[in-house]
């Protein structure tokens, strides 16, 4: 079986490892009873160090991990166990397939959901969440291929939210957020069976006050800010500002611990009364600037137009660094023009 | 009921019941042994009226079922004085046998399917139905007065059958429970006559229309419990304003999402004895006047302690609680979106909490101002606004959760849903906190080490079952070597239920703890690498527990079958994957100690081994 070289998300690969719970499984072999059924584990090289595979984020069906995976998570051989004279024990393959049979045949039932590889690209906060996403991918060999492919369709299915069983109030999936983030949308993405375990009746009403409180008439419009090189995303509501000062202040705070506050201390007066120009003037001083993604899906500069039509037309946020927006604002300028 | 326990506290043991049959058949032939005059001796020092008495004031389940070891007088005096009968898993016993060895039950508590069946793992049509107990009690206890489910399934020409057969009916509590409509509630409101406590907590209802309520009659007065609030469909506020108006000795009520800020303040108004209170939605549009009004009606709230519900709330109009808030003993925000700052304004009024349940929107700021101003809280539960939302890291962290351990010493009781922790941190809380004993910790993704040194949560787990000796429950999260569960065997002798989820490394981990933990009576693991060698190390000891539930392990069929032939006392249940081979893993296995034999009402799914 090809062992393809993985890298989790903190540039570790399989090879480099720690001693740890060999002495664990030592232990259990000689402490374990005699039933004649009992593991062996086997002391090959895998087993008596931890990957530190074993601590990396994954997605992926539970117990269909590649073989390599299940060495290091259960700290044994699983090949192994295909020694055993009785036939109780599975390979992994088996546990491969039977893993994404049950996430599809539950998919089937409707009533459940499992992990799946996100389908699209995602943005910075991927690789904070582990490279591990994209790189069991393409280090999984075709064996796996099959499991994947029966895995999307019915995580596709799942999250257009046909509950297959006849109760309403069944297992809903994915509380979608307003349509402002359709620029990543998550599509294909599900759950765990049953995780985290919250019961049905709470996860729909949150569900349903998420939605709520996001198409609340009174105004709530939830657009997500990212800012390049940090590891998670915020959510802020733009109706709750009223003018580009307040928005830039908010922002500020939200991310003052990456370094957004070097806007002030570029020696720039301090706030008050700042027009919308201003906002342009401190971002164009600071390592940062503030863009955005419009209607459109273009990206353009906060702060070329007025501000009821930016939030009409903003769909996300995205604090960059000065030296990538360099060729916005001209074409932010012409945009502007050519709609007016 | 807020809380997820069912009124009578602790379990009966069944393992008491069990042992105390196996015991009636060998005191009977030591009684037939012993001479008779010590016999005359023990009676004539100890009347049976005094007996009798004493043992009739006995509540607590455990105490009963200790009497009742005692010798056969003693057996037979508390079968006959007993009234409530707490059964922790319905098809350990049967009607029968409770209708045989009980004649005066007047209260029954039952709970029904494996507790995962909460989060869907259980299939639909698993079990659990009560109706089988409603039949053998119409006839052997006429004179029931309160039945109170969990995870039950009742249907609707139950709950009428209910409330046909028994004149006497009093209460009835439904929690997690499945198989019923609106309709069901309508037969209870229109027949049961004498009916003191209606409580519909979080169940998989099928919701026809609020016209249920309307069915209590113009003549019915007695109701002092009333809980709708997770029944979804507008109810007709008239016919709620004149049922309150009534039943004076309404003393808990919890309405839903449908009644406003203006009908509350009638509710109130009219009902200032109120000690529970649930509102519905807490955000209309009030006038001045009206928000006064409001006010007022709090104002003159003198004994609610508990105050739950806040659906949609402005935190504009919280204020409005504070004439109520500095009483408060119970306060349940976790259906209501609150931010850190809207929940810290609220907590300075509030000095007297004891329990408190939030949603994670108030973030580690809100969890500060819980440290700072609740220093008798004994019980906090946070949980996740939106727990699938991967992209936005929100909600607690576990600066949170230490922050509110320095502040609430005396805090036993915990229910955490975080992104992110520590094993500092939680030695910490421990360290701060010593006397928890129920720590249900979740990290939401699964197998996610401790954040900053990269290392298993092990040390976390440890630091728990060491430092806190009288730990009973304990659900554990995160990535989890095997060490953790030699700590939970060695260290937790107290603990009684224990959940695992995405850890262990080995068969050990769960031997460890079968080994161990001596008082161990649940244990529920899924998606861990446990397998045959560790499901049967535990033979004996799943006699004296009440349940074990193991799905997506390593466990096979074959595995469950010797585990079924060596251990005939017990129900080894096995539910099939459709289209999976009977040889291969056995994907969700449940099993259970019982004395009524294998369950004939299971669906084709779920095999008996």
């Amino acid at each position: 079986m090809s062992t393809p070289l993985e890298h989790d998300y903190i540039g570790l690969t399989e090879s480099s490892s720690m001693e740890r719970s060999s002495d664990k499984i030592s232990s259990s072999s000689s402490s374990s009873s005699t039933h004649p059924i009992e593991d062996k584990p086997s002391k090959t090289a895998k087993d008596t160090c931890l990957n530190l595979k074993e601590t990396e984020l994954r997605l992926g069906l539970p117990g269909s991990q590649s073989p390599e995976r299940k060495v290091s998570l259960f700290g044994k051989d699983l090949e192994s166990n295909n020694d055993k004279s009785n036939g109780l024990s599975v390979s992994p393959l088996k546990n491969l397939v039977s893993g994404a049979k049950r996430g599809f045949s539950d998919a089937i039932d409707g009533s459940n959901g499992k992990w799946v590889f996100p389908m699209n690209g995602k943005s910075d906060v991927e690789l904070a969440k582990g490279a591990a996403l994209p790189s069991p991918r393409g280090g999984l060999d075709s064996k796996s291929n099959p499991q994947q492919a029966r895995v999307s369709v019915p995580a596709m299915k799942e999250v257009g939210g046909i509950p297959q069983s006849p109760k309403p109030v069944q297992d809903k999936k994915n509380p979608v957020p307003p349509s402002n983030d359709h620029a990543t949308a998550p599509a294909a993405k599900a759950q765990v069976v049953g995780w985290p375990p919250i019961r049905s009746f709470r996860k729909n009403t949150m569900a349903s006050n998420l939605a709520k409180n996001s198409e609340d008439a009174a105004g709530c419009l939830y657009v997500k800010v990212s800012m390049d090189g940090a590891p998670y995303l915020r959510k802020v509501d733009l109706k709750t500002y009223k003018n580009y000062m307040e928005l830039s202040s908010a922002l500020e705070k939200m991310f003052s611990c990456f370094t957004i506050g070097q806007c002030s201390s570029n020696g720039l007066p301090v706030r008050d009364g700042l027009s919308e120009s201003r906002l342009m003037d401190l971002l164009h001083g600071s390592e940062y600037v503030l863009t955005y993604e419009d209607k459109d899906g273009d990206w353009m500069l906060v702060g070329d137009v007025p501000w009821e039509m930016f939030t009409d037309s903003c769909k996300r946020l995205r604090i960059m660094k000065g030296s990538e927006a360099i060729g916005l604002a001209p074409r932010a300028m012409e945009k502007c023009k050519s709609q007016n | 009921m807020e809380s997820s326990e069912l009124k009578g506290g602790k379990d009966s043991q069944i393992s008491d019941e069990l042992s105390e049959l196996r015991m009636e058949s060998s005191e009977l032939k030591k009684a037939k042994e012993s001479p008779i005059s010590d016999e005359s001796n023990r009676r004539s020092s100890f009347p049976d009226e005094v007996l009798d008495r004493v043992i009739s004031l006995l509540n607590s389940h455990r105490d009963r079922s200790s009497v009742s070891l005692v010798c056969k007088d003693w057996y037979n005096m508390e079968r006959w004085s007993r009234t409530h009968i707490f059964i922790g898993n319905c098809y350990s016993v049967s009607p029968e046998i409770v209708a045989r060895r009980f004649p005066k039950i007047r209260s029954l508590t039952l709970k029904g399917k494996p507790r995962f069946s909460d989060f869907n793992l259980v299939p639909q049509n698993w079990g659990a139905d009560v109706h089988a107990w409603l039949v053998v009690f119409a006839a052997k206890y006429p004179f029931l007065e309160e039945l109170r489910l969990k995870r039950m399934t009742i249907s609707d020409a139950s709950l009428e059958f209910l409330a046909l057969s028994f004149p006497n009916f009093k209460a009835l509590s439904l929690l997690s429970c499945d198989g019923f409509s609106t309709n069901g509630l309508a037969a209870i409101a229109t027949h049961c006559k004498n009916l003191t406590e209606l409580d519909i907590h979080e169940n998989d209802i099928d919701d026809k229309g609020g016209g249920w309520l309307s069915c209590f009659p113009e003549s019915f007065t007695s109701l002092e419990v009333l809980n709708f609030a997770n029944v979804t469909s507008d109810i007709n506020f008239d016919a709620l304003e004149r049922l309150i108006g009534r039943c004076k000795s309404m003393r808990v009520l919890k309405v839903n999402r449908g009644i406003s800020l203006e009908q509350l303040q009638r509710i109130l108004a009219n009902a200032p004895q109120l000690t529970e209170l649930g509102t519905g939605s807490f955000t209309q549009e009030l006038a001045q006047r009206q928000y006064e009004e409001l006010e007022s009606a709090f104002n003159n709230c003198k004994n609610i302690h508990t105050l739950s519900g806040l659906w949609e709330v402005k935190g504009l109009y919280l204020p409005a609680l504070y004439p109520v808030s500095t009483r408060l003993t119970f306060l349940n925000l976790s259906y209501a979106v609150l931010q850190s700052d809207e929940l810290a304004k609220l907590l300075v009024h509030c000095p007297q909490l004891r329990r408190l349940w939030v949603l994670d929107t108030v973030e580690d700021k809100g969890l500060e101002a819980v440290g700072s101003n609740c220093p008798l809280l004994e019980e906090l539960r946070v949980f996740p606004a939106d727990p699938f939302d991967e992209e936005i890291v929100h909600g607690v962290t576990e600066a949170g959760f230490v922050a509110v351990s320095y502040g609430c010493p005396r805090l036993h009781y915990v229910l955490y849903f975080c992104r992110q922790m520590t094993n500092a941190a939680v030695a910490t809380v421990v360290q701060n906190c010593p006397d928890f004993t129920h720590f249900r910790l979740c990290i939401m993704t699964p197998g996610q080490p401790d954040y900053l040194t990269n290392e298993p949560m092990d040390e976390a787990f440890g630091a728990v079952v060491k430092t806190c000796t009288k730990l009973q429950r304990l659900s554990v999260s995160g990535y989890l070597t095997d060490l953790t569960f030699e700590y939970i065997g060695r260290y937790a002798k107290n603990l009684e239920t224990l959940s695992v989820a995405f850890a262990g490394s080995s068969d050990w981990g769960m031997q460890c703890v079968l080994g161990g933990c001596p008082k161990l009576r649940k244990l529920e693991i899924r998606d861990c690498p446990f397998g045959n060698a560790a499901l049967l190390s535990g033979l004996e000891k799943y006699e004296s527990m009440r349940s074990l539930w193991m799905s997506a392990c390593n466990v096979t069929m074959n595995g469950c079958r010797l585990l079924a032939r060596e251990m005939p006392r017990l129900n080894v249940e096995v539910m099939k994957e459709e289209g999976s081979d009977d040889d291969g893993r056995a994907d969700k296995v449940y099993i259970y100690r019982s004395i009524a034999g294998q369950r004939r009402d299971a669906p084709s799914s779920v095999l008996t081994l």
